[in-house]
């Protein structure tokens, strides 16, 4: 046993932290030369906003995700959760709270939903999540033209548009939730099995975990961030919303910065933070190519090549853990 | 059966188990008294590992009943089973790579206080368990992917202690450890015994089986064959009923002079992080044996000759070409194969059949189409020599029993038709009968020309096996021995009590 040396476990900084440094030097320069000004109050603001929406469920991903599953039906679950709230709120403050309420069930009861075809009936999570997505799909596309239901006042100018700051109470609502997951991964049973069957579903079981219990539990969770998220989108929007999950790219958007935060997408390794760090990356890019008013199809070009090479990167040096 | 044991901890009465209509187990009754080890043995494929996992919750049986401490028990998970003080070491490793050993040992029981997973509690108690069997040196908080496999098995065996188990089932759990490994392994069952904890011990090692069990009992075909007292029984006995055919002890014959061809391989002054210096000669048509302990860079020398983990200094000959294999493809190409230690992890594509697993390296050597099918008759016969049993070559290789996976891995490289043959400790975890035959096997490949170059920890298969014997220890070559050393020849140059022998 000579010679060994062992690293502690602890993670290392994952590195979507270094290229979003690198981003924003680069970004910051690049405008700057253009003659433009990336961290003023208002990109700012904006930018922190497209981070919290997509931050949500972004989290809520990273969840299932790190369980070995994957959850495609979020950017409908996010749909339906700004007309549940906005149409039971319809405008007034007194309904705030059973809006609330009502909408987190609902996305609650998706997930569970998801949870269960992916446990009991064995479907894969790509096929499942997606048949409950295009159910929902159905659901608003028929019951839909546009916008319905109005957000109550008070929710509009508290979580829609408050800061403390440059900072969007929205961001400060990210950061909360991010923290307790992350807290909820690392510091509870539920965390550590979840882990373990992304890691490995029939190591888990022989050890005693309750596989499908926590899987279940995962899509719940992953389900109602994708609910709250609709919940702060429909308090910027004043109105629910019927596309705006698939207009805004939600569902393939958040598992994009779950896997750029370093997340394994076959689950068992990665965290929420770099989840994260994965968000404000994009949201960055998003910023820096507004400002330079880069065209939207060379901006996915960009997007898509960030991807790959976060991928790329992630993929050597698991090869190279393999190796030594 | 008269004697008076005190009360069984366990009573297996009539289990059944069949998987697609195969039947698996059939009828098998045991018993376990509180501080007895009771080993099973049998070939491979016999059901040993299926009967663990019935004990331990893993599968349902069919038919039968299990009772534990008197009371009757139908497990509904592995968990139930845990909760009920049955701990199993399972034969493939049952760890999660990415987690901490601390995390690992813990799993699914971990530590909590006011709700929360208490982390330092959870080092504290794995560090109190490794160092209560005597392994000081293996931090809680070291990412498992990261330790060696021995260690690995030594966090398996702290995770199988963690439960606090009554019931302790151990499958093979000495099939990757060294020799002082095993004798802590050895102290630590005595200090279970004395606790009264019951203990189920499957292994092929016979020897071990004699030092440790009270009785054992012989399982073929899915059926109890008997039950003995250890202390009543001989090897020879047990072998006739595992096999159920006289089996010769012996060891194929050496190389004669004229079986000695042309150097095929040398090494001058290799080295790289884990080797210093090693020279080396290898013939056709011979068995070089590598002898040395864990660690000692057996392996090492292996991966670095199939360019796994290429030397960085020195030079390598092949058919006295020089050659710096950069990656296994290479040296694969110049004649190459490799049959790694860890044919588990290394070696088996799960979901495909027998027989595709089995052609996996020759289609990746080999252009598609030509001799493809001589190729497949090729890989049947050695499928057979080998004794793999499947119910055919169809049959998905995880379905098989451990032993009979590594069969198969064996016939992959096998199949290259390999003018240089590494092995790794080519008969870990496979039984009695079935080591013979891949003896005689690796002997007849020798004598076709191959030139063969042996690991193995087994000391009476090195002696048995070798025309000459290179020791390592601590990446260097120690010393060479001639065929007719003695054990005690090679465990002195392994750990160093004569310095360099005079050859
Ligand atoms: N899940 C399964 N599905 C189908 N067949 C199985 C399954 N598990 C085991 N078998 C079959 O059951 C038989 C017994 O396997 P088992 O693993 O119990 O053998 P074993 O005695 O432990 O052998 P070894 O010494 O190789 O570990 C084998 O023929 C194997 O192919
Ligand atoms: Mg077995």
């Amino acid at each position: 046993m000579s010679g060994i040396s062992f690293l502690p476990a602890r993670r290392p900084v994952p590195g979507v932290f270094v290229a979003l440094t690198l981003v924003l030097a680069i970004g910051w320069l690049v405008v700057e030369i253009d003659g433009g000004q990336l961290f003023n109050q208002s990109t700012t603001v904006s930018l922190l906003h497209v981070a919290a929406g997509l931050g949500l469920v972004a989290v809520g991903q990273t969840l299932v995700i790190l369980g070995g599953s994957l959850d495609l039906s979020v950017a409908y679950v996010l749909s339906l959760s700004t007309l549940v709230a906005a149409e039971t709120m319809n405008g007034r403050d007194g309904a705030l709270l059973p809006a609330i309420g009502l909408a987190l069930t609902v996305s609650a009861g998706v997930g569970l939903l998801n949870g269960l075809l992916v446990t009991k009936l064995r479907i894969n999570a790509f096929i499942a999540t997606l048949g409950v997505g295009l159910l929902l799909k159905g659901y608003l596309d028929n019951g839909y033209d546009g916008p319905a239901g109005s957000t109550a006042p008070s929710l509009v100018q508290t979580l829609g548009y408050q800061r403390v700051g440059p900072v969007p109470l929205s961001f400060v609502l990210l950061v909360v939730v991010t923290g307790a997951v992350w807290f909820t991964l690392s510091r509870t049973r539920f965390g550590h099995h979840l882990v373990a069957i992304g890691g490995d579903p029939e190591v888990a079981r022989l050890s005693g975990v309750r596989n499908d219990r926590v899987l279940v539990t995962a899509h719940v969770l992953c389900a109602l961030c994708a609910g709250l998220a609709g919940i702060y989108l429909a308090s910027r929007l004043g109105s629910g919303a019927p596309r705006v999950g698939t207009e805004g790219l939600y569902d393939l958007e958040s598992i994009a910065a779950v896997v750029i935060g370093g997340t394994a997408l076959a689950g068992g390794r990665g965290g929420v933070i770099g989840t994260v760090g994965g968000v404000v990356l994009l949201a960055s890019i998003d910023a820096i190519f507004n400002q330079l008013e880069v065209d939207a199809f060379f901006k996915q070009v960009i997007r898509g090549a960030i991807i790959i090479a976060a991928v790329a990167i992630y993929a050597r040096r698991a090869l190279r853990k393999a190796d030594s | 059966m008269s004697d008076p044991r005190p009360a069984p901890l366990l009573v297996l009465r009539g289990i059944g188990k069949s998987f697609l209509g195969v039947r698996v187990l059939d009828g098998v009754d045991l018993d376990v008294a509180p501080g007895e080890v009771h080993a099973v043995v049998g070939e491979n494929g016999a059901g040993k590992s299926t009967l663990m996992k019935i004990v331990s919750g893993g599968y349902a049986p069919d038919e039968g009943s299990i009772e534990l401490a008197g009371e009757p028990r139908a497990f509904r998970g592995p968990r139930d089973a845990q909760r009920a003080g049955v701990g199993i070491i399972h034969q493939e490793f049952n760890l999660l790579p990415e987690r901490t050993v601390a995390e690992n040992v813990y799993l699914g029981h971990e530590p909590v206080r006011r709700g929360l997973v208490d982390r330092r509690e959870m080092l504290r108690r794995t560090d109190d368990l490794l160092a209560s069997i005597g392994e000081t040196a293996l931090p809680a908080d070291a990412r498992v992917g990261r330790l060696g496999v021995a260690q690995q098995q030594v966090v398996e065996i702290a995770k199988a202690l963690a439960l606090d188990a009554r019931l302790l089932i151990m499958d093979e759990p000495t099939a990757s450890l060294a020799d002082h490994e095993v004798e802590l392994l050895y102290g630590l069952m005595r200090r279970l015994q004395e606790r009264g904890i019951g203990l189920l011990y499957v292994s092929h090692r016979l020897a071990e089986v004699f030092d440790l069990s009270g009785r054992i009992t012989v399982l073929k075909d899915g059926r109890r064959v008997t039950t003995v007292d250890t202390a009543d029984t001989t090897a020879d006995e047990l072998v006739r009923h595992m096999v159920g055919r006289e089996l010769s002890s012996y060891y194929p014959d050496r190389a004669g002079p004229d079986d000695r061809g042309p150097v095929r391989l040398t090494v001058r002054g290799g080295g790289n992080k884990k080797l210093r210096g090693v020279d080396l000669e290898l013939r056709a048509g011979e068995v070089l044996g590598v002898g040395g302990l864990q660690g000692a860079g057996r392996s090492a020398l292996a991966r670095a000759i199939f360019g796994a983990a290429p030397f960085t200094t020195g030079e390598l000959t092949i058919d006295g070409t020089p050659i710096r294999p950069r990656s296994p493809r290479a040296a694969m190409r110049a004649g190459v194969a490799y049959v790694t230690e860890d044919r588990k992890g290394e070696g088996i594509v799960a979901r495909q059949s027998v027989l595709d697993n089995a052609l996996l390296a020759s289609r990746a050597v080999f252009a598609a189409r030509s001799g493809r099918a001589a190729r497949t008759v090729r890989v049947r016969e050695l499928l057979a020599a080998v004794e793999v049993r499947a119910v055919d070559d169809d049959q998905e290789i995880r379905f098989l029993s451990g032993g009979n996976q590594q069969k198969v891995v064996l016939a992959r490289w096998l199949a290259l038709n390999p003018r240089i043959l590494l092995f790794d400790e080519p008969t870990r975890g496979i039984d009695v009968g079935a080591k013979s035959a891949i003896h005689d096997l690796v002997r007849r490949l020798a004598r076709e020309g191959a030139a063969v170059l042996m690991i193995s920890s087994d000391l009476p298969e090195l002696l048995g096996m070798s025309d000459r014997i290179v020791v390592l220890r601590d990446g260097r070559v120690a010393g060479e021995l001639p065929a007719g050393a003695t054990e005690e020849d090679v465990v002195a140059l392994a750990v160093g009590t004569v310095r360099e022998a005079a050859q």
